[in-house]
């Protein structure tokens, strides 16, 4: 059969990624081709066992895979209500939940014989994640991130170069995700016949909301039969931070059925509820609403012109205008909660974790944290709660010590407890 | 309908509206049409314009900075009309302001406002079927864009779709100059005209009057939009309509 009616039969097998009214492609024409042809692709990866089985073993071997399911025994002490289990995706390869995803993008695009990488990353958990594999596979890569993230991911920014990838500044606009993410666009665009983009979170046109949910549903697969081996039953509530919501659609999408289950994403309540102080899709007065930002159809933090606004959070990975369709979903239908952390609570809880358990959180996972602290002790204690742990603090040190002042001095610097 | 090409070469002008002001637009886009334009197209500006270049990127930062919205952009475009009853005027956007305002009212407002027809950067021919009914209900002409990297399959529905004409992509890329027309641009118009027999126009990298003179060989019409956006950007304030008005007339070969 020639490739482009193939292309065709699929596409029509598969829709056009809708999650209800979200989702979609909203796409210049020129790229339409590339998409179609990686929905192919990646629908014939699926099918091909040798696909999934080379993917697993890297995930197992190199990258660490199954993480833990740990028991936070201290913190769910201190806290007085349900217990806290952490789903340890900080524990992976790269520090990060992103790693799902790059590698099985990278994989599809080696077997594409795409030679050039592209990515954005905001916190650079996602340009790690994409450089390592590219060094793994031995191709060229190119990160777009904002310089305003570059200043604040410092050495994410080092990792990424250390491990052969180009790094590029984007200026315009807030210089942040959304910024990086028009400029690989635009990469994308100019390049389409020999780069693929590797697309960091469970954004824009389809298939990329389907295909990076589908790299990261391991998170919640893994997470179920943990907790009928270690518990011997579901939980009562899975709580994930939503930046454009990758991790956030991992950890919840084997427990959608499951409607005991309560599924919450926390999404950054910044510094206050003014347009431009947050990045709260859902929740806040003057939040989102449903319109049309890099592809896909989902709410949108905007002004009454329909022009993008600007977000604030001090973590460069929730950072975000707009918030992944399936998420728009699952709020709509009321399956999922989404609910804010603010910048200081988010601060407040990677203290807490750091000193309870000794586990030092990255920001944008201390903002599921801070929430699953409000919530445990409104819980009784023979529930169970699941906080996916996406990442780890590592990165985030020069942030953490200016804002809790770990650099003036031993006696503020002392434990408290 | 005022979407025709009878004099040649056939020229689309493509304005950023409310650079450097809405007043300078309306006098720009008068200048463009006195000097040979027979199409304008006005760009409404956005925060996040993901297929320009760095020059409309910038004109379009300017423009939203200075707080320019679509309901500017379809008062202009009446103003205009209202200016020149005979021109050809498409509007130009990327496709949330649009439906911030709800495709409903933003058909029957452009309808209103005189323009001949839309184009939306981000709407491909799949996701339009209610944009297109509402097109179709206040008789306004749906423009869509054909890409080098389209296959046949997809020039077809692109062409059946559009009205007043279609406009093809010159290369893979985002909007800016380029020193030559290249041989993407040739075969993607041969392509199209099997298809349908509505003028073609080529866009993206047309900055002189030699690159208009190529593309006249095998399209109906050439679009000039970021050499016109930077010379605008270049002008000095007050001498932009004088300064496009000449350099139209030049692009005709006047």
């Amino acid at each position: 059969m020639p490739v482009l009616e193939q292309v065709t039969e699929v596409s029509r097998s598969m829709g056009t990624g809708r999650f209800g009214a979200y989702g979609g492609r909203y796409v210049p024409e020129t790229l339409m081709a590339a998409l179609l042809e990686l929905e192919a692709a990646y629908l014939n990866a699926q099918r091909d066992p040798a696909f999934q089985q080379e993917l697993d073993g890297l995930l197992h071997h190199y990258c660490g895979r199954p993480t833990p399911l740990y028991f936070a025994k201290r913190m769910t002490e201190q806290l007085g209500g349900a217990q806290i289990w952490l789903k340890r995706e900080d524990l992976l390869h790269t520090g990060a939940h992103k790693i799902n995803n790059a590698l099985g993008q990278g994989l599809l695009a080696r077997r594409m014989g795409k030679q050039r990488i592209i990515a954005e990353t905001g916190a650079g958990q996602h340009g790690v994640a994409t450089a390592t594999v590219c060094a793994l596979f031995g191709l060229e890569c190119v990160i777009y991130m904002g310089e305003e993230d570059m200043r604040r991911q410092e050495l994410n920014v080092y990792r990424m170069r250390l491990l052969g990838a180009d790094v590029r500044g984007v200026s315009s606009g807030s210089a942040t995700l959304k910024d990086a993410i028009n400029e690989a666009m635009r990469d994308w665009v100019t390049n389409v016949r020999t780069t693929f983009y590797i697309l960091g979170s469970a954004l824009g046109a389809h298939p990329y909301p389907t295909m990076v949910r589908d790299f990261h549903r391991v998170i919640s697969k893994e997470a179920k039969r943990q907790f009928a081996e270690q518990v011997g039953r579901n939980p009562d509530a899975v709580v994930a931070c939503v930046g454009g919501g990758s991790n956030a659609i991992g950890a919840f999408y084997e427990f959608i059925p499951d409607q005991n289950v309560r599924l919450i994403g926390v999404e950054a309540g910044g510094r206050g509820p003014g347009l431009g102080d947050h990045a709260a899709r859902f929740n806040m007065q003057g939040g989102g609403i449903p319109g049309v930002l890099q592809g896909t159809y989902s709410y949108v933090l905007q002004d009454d012109a329909g022009q993008v606004s600007l977000t604030h959070s001090v973590s460069a990975g929730l950072d975000y205008a707009s918030v992944g369709p399936e998420h728009a979903m699952l709020h709509d239908q009321g399956r999922a909660e989404y609910v804010s952390a603010s910048d200081d609570e988010a601060l407040n809880a990677t203290k807490a974790l750091s000193r309870t358990e000794g586990i030092v959180p990255a920001l944008e996972s201390a903002h599921a944290i801070a929430h699953a602290m409000k919530l445990a002790p409104q819980m009784g204690r023979d529930k169970v709660m699941m906080v996916n742990l996406s990442g780890r603090g590592d990165k985030d040190m020069g942030i953490i010590s200016r804002e809790l002042h770990l650099g003036s001095g031993p006696a503020e610097n002392k434990g408290t407890r | 309908m005022s979407i025709t090409f009878q004099t040649k070469p056939g020229l689309v002008v493509y304005l950023t509206a409310g650079d450097p002001s809405l007043e300078a637009t309306y006098d720009i886009a008068l200048a463009a049409i006195d000097n040979g334009a027979q199409v304008i197209e006005l760009g409404v500006p956005f925060s996040d314009p993901l297929a320009d270049g760095p020059v409309i990127q910038r004109a379009s930062e300017r423009a939203v900075g200075r707080g320019v919205r679509l309901q500017d952009v379809l008062q202009l475009c009446g103003q205009i009309r209202a200016a020149r009853p005979a021109s050809g005027i498409i509007l130009f956007s990327y496709l949330n302001p649009v439906v911030r305002m709800g495709l409903p009212a933003f058909c029957a407002a452009a309808k209103a406002s005189g323009a001949d027809g839309v184009l939306l950067t981000d709407m491909i021919v799949e996701e339009a079927t209610e944009y297109l009914a509402e097109m179709r209900r206040n008789d306004l002409a749906p423009v869509f864009l054909a890409a080098p990297t389209s296959p046949d399959e997809r020039l077809k529905a692109i062409a059946e779709h559009s009205r007043g004409f279609v406009y093809a992509i010159s290369r893979v890329g985002i909007t800016g100059k380029q020193d030559a027309i290249g041989s993407d641009a040739e075969q993607l118009v041969r392509r199209l005209k099997q298809f349908t027999d509505l003028p073609v126009a080529v866009g993206f990298g047309i900055s002189r009057a030699e690159h208009v003179a190529a593309v006249m060989q095998f399209a109906d019409a050439a679009v000039v939009g970021s050499a016109i956006v930077q010379l605008i950007e270049e002008s000095q304030p007050g001498d932009e309509a004088r300064a496009v008005g000449d350099f139209v007339r030049g692009l005709a070969g006047k």
